[in-house]
């Protein structure tokens, strides 16, 4: 945080966590324990191809697809990898389906457990305190504060990914898109639909 | 450990902070923190388990004051003190100060001597009451189910007890379950009933009610 009296003619000091990254980031470096390509390789993925635009084909591809829906749902690793995702933090992909009286909202409540090669990596609310508290003890209140108002006559199943298993939300196929075709579907799956947070 | 991220069922955080068009990273060190810990990962340097619970050894003060990506940075950096792969002195001389670092690692938990890969204890129904148990080293069994009673959903596979790949070179292969408790015999009667909670456990951690 800048003070009022910070002098604005000169960049900004770096923050204490800046500090000890980059300390740390120097002596590993100074050790060849790490170099900067593989770090900006890495980054890059998670940045531009590894993100919820991947979990929307997986989406789109079931709500077009029965016999492939089958699959997805009896075997989510395997049916995603027909797709060509999969990667850390998604050896084990279980992918639980919303119906008009069940929804399925997915939590972490002892860290930050999320499929990344569906999603990405996790949005900051999803591994924040309040988030992880209360998912688990008052979904329905919590996700009307989010946005989602589900009526009391609607099932709620919290996932907990406590092990190694990583859960996606299959979405309802909205109302009304009989004609659209396979990208104007991709385009309207959200990250937080997949999550449980919103629907469709 | 009892530690302060065993989050689930907690109050007093108040409301989930949404950020509309939420970018991948928001700082430069953010990225930098990310791409270390994936590199340490790649060279088998951490392994998931020992990382997690080098974040659970966080000064719980630390743990709930600073952002995720600062709690990455602790951990690898304790644990690569730990194993003596960078010292505290070095990092602190160019950091200029000092690197808050985790707590000291405690006695994980014992090899079970009853548990085996060979074949699952419990079927798919199987009633089950999760161990009252306060182990001191890493678990991922969260506290708001221990003591309570729900049935296995699914047989999840076998894999490595974390309680013991955290701490020792040893190996414990376990199966796990994915358990259904209904959300009034986890938050009592007053709980909505049209809740169920779903949490991934292994075996050592259940029993027969």
């Amino acid at each position: 945080m800048r003070e009022p009296d910070d002098d604005h003619h000169h960049p900004a000091p770096l923050s204490p966590v800046e500090v000890r990254a980059k300390a740390l980031e120097d002596l590993l470096k100074a050790k060849g324990l790490v170099d900067e390509g593989f770090i900006d390789a890495v980054v890059s993925a998670y940045e531009n191809d590894i993100g919820p635009m991947n979990g929307a084909r997986v989406v789109v591809r079931a709500w077009l697809d029965p016999a492939y829906k089958a699959r997805l749902l009896a075997n989510g690793t395997a049916a995603i990898a027909e797709l060509g995702f999969g990667g850390p933090e998604g050896e084990h992909l279980v992918v639980v389906e919303n119906t008009p009286t069940l929804h399925n909202a997915v939590v972490c409540t002892l860290c930050s457990c999320y499929p990344w090669p569906v999603l990405g990596l996790p949005p900051n609310w999803y591994k924040s305190p309040p988030y992880r508290a209360r998912m688990v003890r008052e979904p329905r209140v919590l996700l009307r504060e989010m946005g989602l108002d589900l009526p009391e006559s609607v099932e709620i199943r919290v996932w907990d990914s406590s092990a190694e298993v990583r859960y996606m939300v299959l979405p309802e196929r909205p109302a009304g898109t009989e004609g659209k075709s396979e990208e104007e579907l991709v385009a309207l799956v959200t990250r937080d639909s997949m999550i449980g947070t919103a629907r469709l | 450990m009892n530690g302060v991220h065993d989050l689930g069922g907690m109050d007093g955080f108040g409301v989930v902070d949404v950020e509309p068009n939420e970018p991948v990273f928001h700082h430069g060190w953010e990225r930098v923190v990310f791409g270390l810990v994936a590199a340490m990962s790649a060279q088998r340097l951490s392994n998931t388990h020992t990382f997690r619970h080098a974040i659970e050894r966080m000064d719980p003060t630390h743990y709930l004051g600073s952002p995720y990506y600062e709690h990455w940075l602790t951990a690898l950096a304790s644990l690569l003190v730990e194993k003596g792969l960078v010292s505290r002195a070095d990092l602190e001389a160019r950091a200029g100060g000092r690197v808050p670092l985790s707590q000291p690692l405690r006695p994980g938990t014992a090899l079970p001597a009853a548990a085996s890969a060979a074949a699952p204890r419990f079927a798919v129904g199987s009633q089950v009451v999760v161990c009252n148990v306060h182990p001191l080293g890493h678990t991922r069994c969260p506290r708001y189910v221990r003591g309570r009673r729900g049935v296995v959903a699914r047989l999840d596979g076998v894999f490595q007890l974390p309680d013991v790949a955290a701490h020792a070179r040893e190996r414990c292969e376990q199966y796990a379950y994915t358990v259904r408790f209904e959300g009034r015999e986890l938050w009592g009667d007053a709980a909505d009933g049209a809740v169920a909670v779903y949490v991934d456990l292994w075996e050592s951690y259940l029993e027969a009610p």
